[in-house]
């Protein structure tokens, strides 16, 4: 940029941002506008064509958005709550915690099952790794990393390896060996680098990449053996919180949230934005999506858990109440995808009927907020993650089905504060 | 940052006159909550204690226990200038006033941790003591001259304030939110960019979209194992791992429910690898097992080292595309034309649409073939329903909970034996328990 005290001529309000600052006298195809410096340096990010102005790009932003909302509702002939109507009711949801896994000395902030469905590994505040037998509730193996704030965590599709990462900005894949004495850190391999902290990490469909999503508000795709950026996405305005792999045939999409409250679908081979939904209200903690493909959950600092389809390219259900007061940070489906499973941060679990919209059930036990969620890959069971140090697996006791039967919420009694001892 | 901000709902409530005007009891607000947003008592409970906890209500006669009791002990509501979701910075100097106060009004007033706190602050901000210990003095003269209940008021408000403010070293801390979030500014290029694509896209009516949900909810909620339940039985239920042992890969016999779900897509068949198995088997018998194996090889091709591409892509090309190659793959000539002409230049995703074309060939074709087939009806026949176990009469009796093999260590045994298949049982129980 030039110099700026030769060209400051006048002084006065600015075209742009209407404060009174030295302008600089612009000319844009013999129109004379009138910018202070800060407003001509984002126009001129911002790549603005011949006779355009910021105004009028807000403006015809504006115009689009509007346009593309009635596009959307012109297709929205049924809502999913009329539809639901034929739908058989579900009767009394019983569950109840079956195993506790204590181990991590501070806020376990992710986890992740294993395909073998009874292992899982979590990482917590304090930069500890753990991979867990849930089953018999013994910890196989345990890294530290040389990180605070471990928010990813992911288990290879094979089950030999797990990724995880932080505030260390990089996601490092650790394989898992058998041989007691051998130290996993001095196996480590870093594969991701990002700007800013590791907010989500997956493995596609097979050990050899990753994919991550970033504080630096971008995703990134990763090749495992060589460390090598294969794809990144740009889109978000601010940073992105988590992402999920769509499990279509096809498997070339997948969805991120962020704290911009979108919620974004993007194409894996070219790095494309597919589509885009803004509905919810704050920042998008938790995307999943729904067991076909078609559809994905999305919960948010709004308290609210939104379904998006993505075939008729709109939000179409929203479950929340007016008694949940706290940001939802977690959510998942079971496996028929009828049950939403909600982790919030007022230390409980909702789960939510996805057809007809209602809150089947309310679950207690943790002390502290739910911070991350997952049906284990059978569906049997879900885990939860807690900042109260622990994971409890929860499992159906008894589940009927009468149409019309009254809710009935059949957790442990809530008394005392150490009632989530089980 | 959700602020549970209700406040001014709370206020319609019945007001006990006490010599602490405006209290209520714990009782007094879990009805209201109840009534108010129809859940049920522990729910109500649960809220209200998330109030105490976050500062918006306190409670009189215990002040350091944050907790809502549900009789009759006196709560009362903070005043908005304390809130939490106000934000209003606790200042070091507010602290050390509040500290002080404290300290001038009783000796020995001051609990642990809120000494050592005194004393940190007493060395950090020393320059303006002085200051400190007259603010002290004077807000404390100043409250002499207030009426008991007041001055007890504002007491308790302050107190409660400061104790979820700067919570007793090792409590709850209420306020710890995690790593900050930042924004950014957006393009608005971009955004209008992308606007103008997404009018562009076709979309599918709602109807037709919803549907489909209801019929995929009805077609798996017998698979569901939390909506209906599991045979022989869940295993985190009954400790009881049948029900893994029995749907393992290599097992002799399928269940009848893994069956099932190969009929309902052709994802659903190719996933599960006996499924793959027989399909490959039937392919056979039809002659056409060359286009699962492309398939299979494009998968690989897709998923696999980024080192092993080049090669991948040859052996594809020589196996499944060259003329007169040994499975010579039947693809329509303008997508054959493209492939060969992308292989020149190969990369991963080069050979998807001829993946893509055999992949849809197949699910039209061979797929509904194979599902009408006596191979498929033979299987389905064969599958086993496993006996729900009964429930043991001791049901305080906990099994042994078996560790099984970790898939680690199965891959490992499969590579010592140099890749040979079938090799090692997965999911089996073993009594050996691993221990770090």
């Amino acid at each position: 940029m030039c110099d700026q005290t030769f060209l400051a001529i006048t002084f006065g309000p600015c075209d742009s941002c209407s404060e009174n600052r030295p302008l600089m006298n612009l000319y844009i195809k013999t129109e004379p506008i009138n910018y202070c410096s800060l407003c001509m340096e984002i126009m001129a990010c911002q790549g603005l064509a011949s006779g355009e102005t910021l105004k009028s790009l807000k403006a015809e932003s504006e115009t689009l958005r509007k346009k593309l909302e009635e596009e959307r509702k012109k297709l929205h002939d049924v809502e999913l709550e009329k539809v639901a109507e034929k739908a058989e009711a579900l009767g009394e949801l019983n569950m109840k915690t079956r195993r506790t896994l204590k181990g991590h000395g501070n806020k376990v902030l992710c986890m992740d099952w294993c395909k073998d469905k009874r292992r899982i590994v979590s990482s917590s505040q304090d930069g500890k790794v753990i991979v867990w037998d849930a089953f018999t509730t013994n910890k196989e193996h345990a890294v530290t990393m040389p990180t605070t704030w471990v928010m990813a965590c992911a288990y290879a599709p094979s089950g030999c390896a797990i990724a995880c990462g932080g505030l260390d900005n990089k996601c490092s894949v650790y394989p898992l060996s058998l041989d007691k004495d051998e130290n996993l850190a001095a196996k480590k391999k870093s594969v991701a680098m990002h700007t800013n902290y590791l907010s989500g990490c997956t493995f596609t469909n097979s050990d050899m990449q990753i994919l991550t999503s970033s504080g630096d508000g971008t995703s990134a795709l990763w090749d495992v053996e060589s460390g090598q950026l294969l794809q990144s996405f740009h889109g978000h305005s601010a940073d992105v919180l988590t992402l999920d792999l769509a499990p279509s045939e096809t498997g070339n999409t997948f969805v991120s949230g962020g704290s911009d409250k979108k919620a974004n679908v993007w194409d894996l081979r070219s790095g494309q934005n597919v589509q885009s939904f803004d509905t919810h209200d704050s920042d998008i903690n938790c995307v999943k999506y729904y067991p076909s493909g078609d559809a994905f959950a999305s919960a948010s600092d709004d308290s609210t858990c939104r379904l998006f389809d993505l075939r008729a390219d709109r939000e179409v259900s929203i479950y929340s109440k007016d008694s949940i007061m706290f940001g939802a940070a977690s959510v998942d489906f079971s496996l028929s995808g009828r049950l939403l499973f909600a982790g919030y941060n007022d230390y409980t679990i909702n789960v939510w009927d996805v057809l007809k919209g209602t809150r089947v059930a309310i679950l207690f036990g943790h002390e502290n907020r739910v911070s991350s969620l997952r049906v284990s890959p059978d569906g049997t069971a879900f885990c939860s993650g807690s900042w109260d140090n622990t994971l409890r697996n929860k499992f159906l006791f008894t589940m009927t089905a009468y149409p019309g039967q009254r809710w009935a919420n059949c957790a442990p009694p809530f008394g005392t504060p150490n009632h989530g001892q089980m | 940052m959700q602020d549970p901000d209700m406040g001014v709902k709370m206020r319609n409530q019945r007001l006990l006159i006490t010599v602490i005007p405006h209290a209520m009891t714990g009782n007094d607000v879990i009805e209201w909550l109840i009534q108010k947003y129809n859940i049920t008592e522990e729910e109500a409970r649960h809220l209200g204690g998330l109030l105490v906890q976050y500062g918006y209500i306190y409670p009189l006669r215990d002040p350091r226990s944050l907790l809502l009791r549900s009789d009759d002990s006196p709560y009362r509501f903070q005043t908005p200038y304390f809130w939490t979701s106000s934000r209003w910075p606790a200042s070091e100097l507010d602290y050390a006033i509040y500290l002080a106060k404290k300290n001038i009004r009783k000796q020995g007033e001051l609990v642990d941790y809120e000494k050592e706190n005194y004393s940190i602050l007493h060395k950090r901000i020393n320059h303006t003591w002085d200051f400190v210990v007259m603010q002290a003095r004077e807000q404390l003269r100043a409250s002499k001259q207030r009426r008991k209940a007041d001055r007890i008021v504002l007491e308790c408000q302050e107190q409660a304030y400061w104790l979820i403010n700067k919570p007793c070293p090792g409590a709850f801390d209420v306020l710890d939110l995690g790593p900050e979030r930042c924004n950014v500014l957006s393009s608005r290029v971009a955004l209008i960019e992308h606007s103008r694509r997404a009018l562009g896209r076709n979309r599918v009516k709602s109807s037709i979209c919803l549907e489909s949900f209801m019929k995929y909810s009805e077609q798996y909620l017998h698979h569901d194992p939390i909506m209906s339940g599991c045979l022989p039985s869940n295993p985190w239920i009954s400790d009881d791992t049948s029900h893994w042992t029995i749907n393992t890969d290599m097992v002799g016999t399928p269940t009848r429910l893994r069956v099932e779900r190969w009929s309902f897509s052709f994802m659903e068949l190719l996933n599960d690898s006996m499924g793959r198995r027989e399909f490959m088997i039937y392919l056979e018998k039809e002659f056409s097992a060359e286009n699962l194996c492309f398939w299979v090889a494009c998968e690989d091709l897709r998923h696999g080292e980024s080192s092993k591409i080049i090669l991948k892509v040859e052996e594809v090309y020589k196996n499944f595309l060259a003329p007169g190659a040994a499975r010579w793959v039947n693809i329509d000539s303008k997508t054959m034309e493209r492939t060969l002409e992308g292989i020149k230049r190969p990369h991963r995703f080069i050979m998807d649409d001829a993946q893509m074309h055999i992949y849809f060939l197949m699910k039209k074709d061979s797929y509904p073939r194979y599902l009408k087939s006596e191979l498929y009806k033979n299987m389905l026949a064969k599958a086993i329903v496993p006996q729900e176990t009964k429930k043991s009469v001791f049901p305080f009796m906990r099994r042994q909970r078996h560790s099984s093999p970790s898939p680690a260590m199965v891959t490992q045994a499969t590579e010592d034996d140099g890749k040979a298949k079938g090799a090692g049982p997965t999911g089996t129980s073993s009594t050996t328990n691993s221990q770090i």
